[in-house]
């Protein structure tokens, strides 16, 4: 139950684009189809889903204040604190995990990267991704809490991005005000959608 | 200074506004303007950030083999972000905590990977470094821009101070609370758009 509440924190309340501005770069370029967006999408929810909780059990066991313990025992583990590398440990993992996730979608599945290749590489450069990972440690989330959160987060991640791509495709035909065509309105656009998802605060299962 | 250096430095501030027109770093310039000083301490870590990376990008560009160069550039970023979090953990402690990931998220922001890919790989350090001040400026104004009305509007205070006396404080200003929520950074920068586009009218794009 608590991890049910916690997926739908992460989805609807403390939507990753919506609320936190995270993702925005991609969110905006790639939501001008509904296709892409939801290729965009699900390569973003599957990546999260490995990273989050990959990145919890490095954190956990290599980088917190005497999480060596397991290796060097506890007295000379109390010592050691490696926090101060938790961004570059973090993002090496992202981009590693990238690429690896890239190698074996085209290895397994020609069919699935043909309509998610061309965003992975995309994605290791998304906030979204990395800000996911940050939450977790700075929420002090658990190995399944983590990955609850991590498919939670990707989840609304590609949710309001679909919703702004079906958008943007009926917009091209309404007549907008010369200066606020494109990236203007989309901005206006993006800010109704954050209006509508604070609807879904202070709900609680 | 010469006319090329003027343009590579103050080119970003109104015609090629990194967040307004060329869409880099959106994330962090609409999460940290709720209020003013956040937005002034970010816009300090992004031009240490971006100044050094295009610094040492394009000392290095020569040695960086192209197949290994965004995770070259990544881990040069990463450790310059990592300096600068340790500097304002030290320092500015409260507005370190209220910048919270943030911080960490000037690894990806992709103003500073895009300048390093599109700019500091194929010029020299001194034209480098004014690039990447001259983003982080018009990075910088924007942010400053938005901070201060959503601080102003949304709280009725600059920079901490009160400016305008709210209702609730025996004033006579109805502080707007959208403002300070996630929608009201969408439509500030919606606007300064729309401004910025009206009043140049080449900037503006055709397709919706």
């Amino acid at each position: 139950m608590e991890l049910l509440n916690l997926f739908i924190k992460a989805t609807f309340i403390e939507n990753m684009a919506l609320a936190f501005f995270l993702g925005m770069c991609s969110f905006l370029a790639v939501s001008k189809k509904v296709e892409t967006a939801v290729g965009l999408g699900f390569a973003v929810i599957f990546v999260l889903l490995i990273t989050t909780p990959l990145n919890n059990l490095i954190y956990h066991y290599l980088l917190q204040e005497g999480a060596l313990s397991w290796m060097l025992g506890e007295e000379r583990a109390s010592t050691i604190n490696l926090e101060f590398l938790t961004f570059i440990a973090f993002i090496a993992t992202i981009a590693a995990m990238v690429q690896i996730v890239e190698m074996a979608i085209d290895k397994f599945s020609p069919a699935l990267y043909g309509s998610l290749g061309v965003f992975l590489p995309l994605i290791a450069v998304n906030c979204a991704i990395l800000g996911g990972s940050l939450f977790m440690v700075q929420r002090e989330y658990n190995l399944a809490e983590s990955t609850v959160f991590g498919v939670g987060a990707g989840t609304g991640f590609a949710l309001a991005m679909v919703a702004l791509a079906a958008i943007r495709e009926k917009l091209k035909y309404s007549n907008v005000p010369p200066g606020l065509r494109g990236l203007g309105i989309t901005f206006i656009t993006t800010g109704l959608m954050a209006m509508g998802f604070m609807i879904f605060g202070g709900i609680q299962l | 200074m010469q006319k090329e250096s003027k343009d590579i430095l103050f080119g970003p501030i109104h015609l090629k506004n990194p967040i307004t027109l060329q869409v880099l770093g959106i994330c962090s310039a609409l999460a940290v303007t709720t209020q003013l000083e956040p937005a002034l301490v970010m816009s300090a870590a992004l031009t240490f950030v971006l100044v050094g990376s295009n610094v040492t990008v394009s000392l290095l560009r020569n040695k960086i083999p192209g197949s290994i160069r965004v995770i070259t550039q990544l881990a040069i970023i990463a450790s310059l972000v990592i300096l600068a979090d340790q500097i304002m953990k030290a320092f500015l402690f409260d507005v370190s905590k209220q910048l919270s990931v943030f911080v960490g998220l000037i690894i990806t922001n992709c103003i500073v990977m895009g300048r390093a890919e599109a700019f500091a790989m194929a010029n020299p350090p001194m034209k480098s470094a004014l690039d990447g001040l001259g983003n982080s400026l018009g990075y910088s104004a924007i942010l400053i821009i938005v901070g201060f009305f959503r601080e102003l509007l949304g709280s009725g205070k600059l920079l901490g101070h009160v400016v305008m006396p709210t209702v609730n404080n025996g004033g006579w200003y109805n502080p707007n609370g959208l403002m300070v929520l996630s929608p009201g950074a969408f439509f500030i920068i919606g606007l300064i758009i729309w401004a910025q586009r009206s009043y140049s009218g080449e900037l503006q794009e055709d397709e919706n």
